[in-house]
């Protein structure tokens, strides 16, 4: 694989930049593997990658049904933060900041990791408190917090809505400076062109069709181009998740949802952060073209469709006025969406089943995209060592059943309200 | 925007209505033991359909009835309405 750097950018320009390899190869399907990863996305890609490089697991293959990095690691508003109170979660995000600072490295592909900072609006005296708590329980783990008072959230975004008959006011916020976004499509690229160097298959337009399973033991898996075998399956489809586990006859503490975003027209630098409003779910940065790029709530019913509703968009954007009143005057250039795998307490699971060789990623909510490469890297290791880590042990699936819950936002198993 | 006929008041749009989730998951029995896999399935665990799928709405800015709703999860598509109390078949 040819190395990205300015040395070699300078010696294809002399062959006007048509003699690059290609990033990553268009394989067909072998007839067995080690290990069978379906789900090319972010943490599919990152999962093949940390079998490959961590495990020496490289006879692996990557099936994916449309094309990679087109499901929501192309469709997140590439937020990375580790702002968590519990442990499990705190910890297990804080571990993937350190494999974002060291990503572009890593895998030679610049991921624009831009480690801006991200602020939760406060807008009373209690949310104050639960913010000064969470922010001492995020430095028990060895995390950044800092909690602003209004003057110094002032300071920062002077933009929002200072004034004072508001039906919100800011009376502070709580800080994570180093939090922050990152090109999404590069770390899906970046993970399959490292991946396909090692030798892992990257297989698209591959649908899986059914899996093959005798005395609760996965052999193999069919798909569209064909059977093939693998003692070791991991299954990382997010929004697909409860459509696989039908065929496998699982049911999951899974609904699968839908939530939007949208980006406004390009305008100058006005928003150095993340930002989040304290009162209704909504969140904003700026990207590097310009653009403001928002989100906020699930349109609030199951869906497949990967395609919003007005209400919920309207709702949204309601409250991004109400933080950032500016905001108003600006057009919307692109809307999107993307399907959720709600769990039922708003962590994810990352573990082995009930059947040998089969291995579960899912439940990431909203907060999938800066779990890529924790995520990868913890299910390499459960997959490769058919164990989990103790970084994933509290993503575990029966703790539903024995009551050992991560309901960080404490809402229940109604995953629809947020 | 979704419309839904409300069996009660007629066609009205989303925004009157709240969602409930899935209406086939059905309660454990009273008086009866229920083990451990029943209560995680009535609590937790979730077929979530792609394609028809029967759901529960509230019609709170409404009649406040609740109501059964089939409707497709790929394309948003709605069948059939009918009351919370109604059989499905």
């Amino acid at each position: 694989m040819q190395k990205y750097s300015v040395f070699n950018l300078i010696k294809n320009a002399f062959s006007n930049h048509e003699k690059w390899d290609l990033a990553w190869k268009d394989p067909s399907p072998k007839k067995e593997y080690d290990v069978v990863i379906i789900g090319g996305g972010g943490h599919g890609l990152a999962t093949a990658y940390y079998l490959a490089k961590e495990h020496n697991i490289t006879n692996v293959a990557i099936i994916e049904k449309g094309w990679i990095g087109g499901g929501n690691v192309g469709r997140n508003t590439t937020i990375i933060r580790s702002n968590y109170m519990h442990d499990d979660n705190g910890l297990f995000s804080e571990f993937g900041m350190d494999l974002w600072r060291r990503m572009s490295q890593d895998l030679n592909y610049n991921v624009m990791f831009s480690p801006r900072g991200i602020i939760n609006l406060a807008h009373s005296d209690a949310q104050m408190n639960v913010y000064a708590r969470r922010g001492n329980s995020m430095r028990l783990n060895g995390i950044d917090a800092v909690l602003l008072n209004r003057e110094q959230v002032k300071e920062i975004i002077p933009m929002a809505d200072f004034s004072e008959n508001v039906r919100f006011p800011i009376y502070g916020g709580l800080m994570q400076p180093s939090a922050g976004t990152a090109r999404h499509d590069a770390v899906a690229w970046g993970y399959a062109r490292q991946a396909d160097s090692m030798g892992v298959d990257i297989i698209q337009n591959c649908e899986v069709i059914g899996f093959d399973v005798s005395a609760g033991k996965i052999n193999g898996v069919r798909t569209s181009r064909g059977d093939i075998k693998a003692k070791k399956i991991g299954l990382c489809v997010a929004g697909s998740t409860n459509i696989l586990a039908e065929k496998l006859n699982m049911t999951l503490p899974i609904e699968t949802h839908l939530l939007q975003a949208c980006v406004s027209e390009p305008i100058k630098p006005v928003l150095d952060n993340v930002v989040t409003f304290g009162a209704g779910h909504f969140y904003i940065s700026q990207s590097d073209k310009g653009e403001m790029v928002m989100g906020g709530d699930l349109d609030g019913y199951n869906s497949y469709a990967q395609r919003g509703n007005l209400p919920t968009l309207q709702h949204v954007l309601t409250e991004g006025i109400a933080m950032m009143p500016f905001l108003s005057k600006l057009k919307m250039l692109r809307t999107w969406g993307g399907i959720m795998d709600m769990s039922m307490d708003g962590s994810p699971i990352i573990d082995k089943t009930h059947i040998e060789g089969l291995y579960l990623n899912c439940g990431w909510c909203y907060g999938g995209f800066k779990a890529t490469p924790a995520s990868g890297w913890t299910f390499a290791h459960t997959i490769a060592q058919d164990r989990v880590h103790e970084l994933n042990a509290g993503y575990s699936l029966n703790r539903f059943n024995t009551g050992f819950l991560l309901d960080e936002k404490g809402l229940g198993t109604k995953t629809w309200i947020s | 925007m979704l419309y839904i006929n409300c069996p009660h008041c007629g066609m009205r749009s989303q925004n009157e209505f709240s969602y409930g989730g899935d209406a086939s998951v059905k309660r454990p029995l009273l008086n009866k033991e229920v083990s451990d896999q029943e209560w995680d399935d009535f609590v937790y665990n979730r077929k979530s359909l792609r394609g028809k799928h029967l759901e529960l709405w509230h019609h709170i800015s409404g009649c406040r009835q609740w109501i059964k709703v089939e409707r497709d999860t790929s394309t948003h598509e709605i069948f059939r309405t009918f009351k919370a109390d109604e059989e499905v078949v």
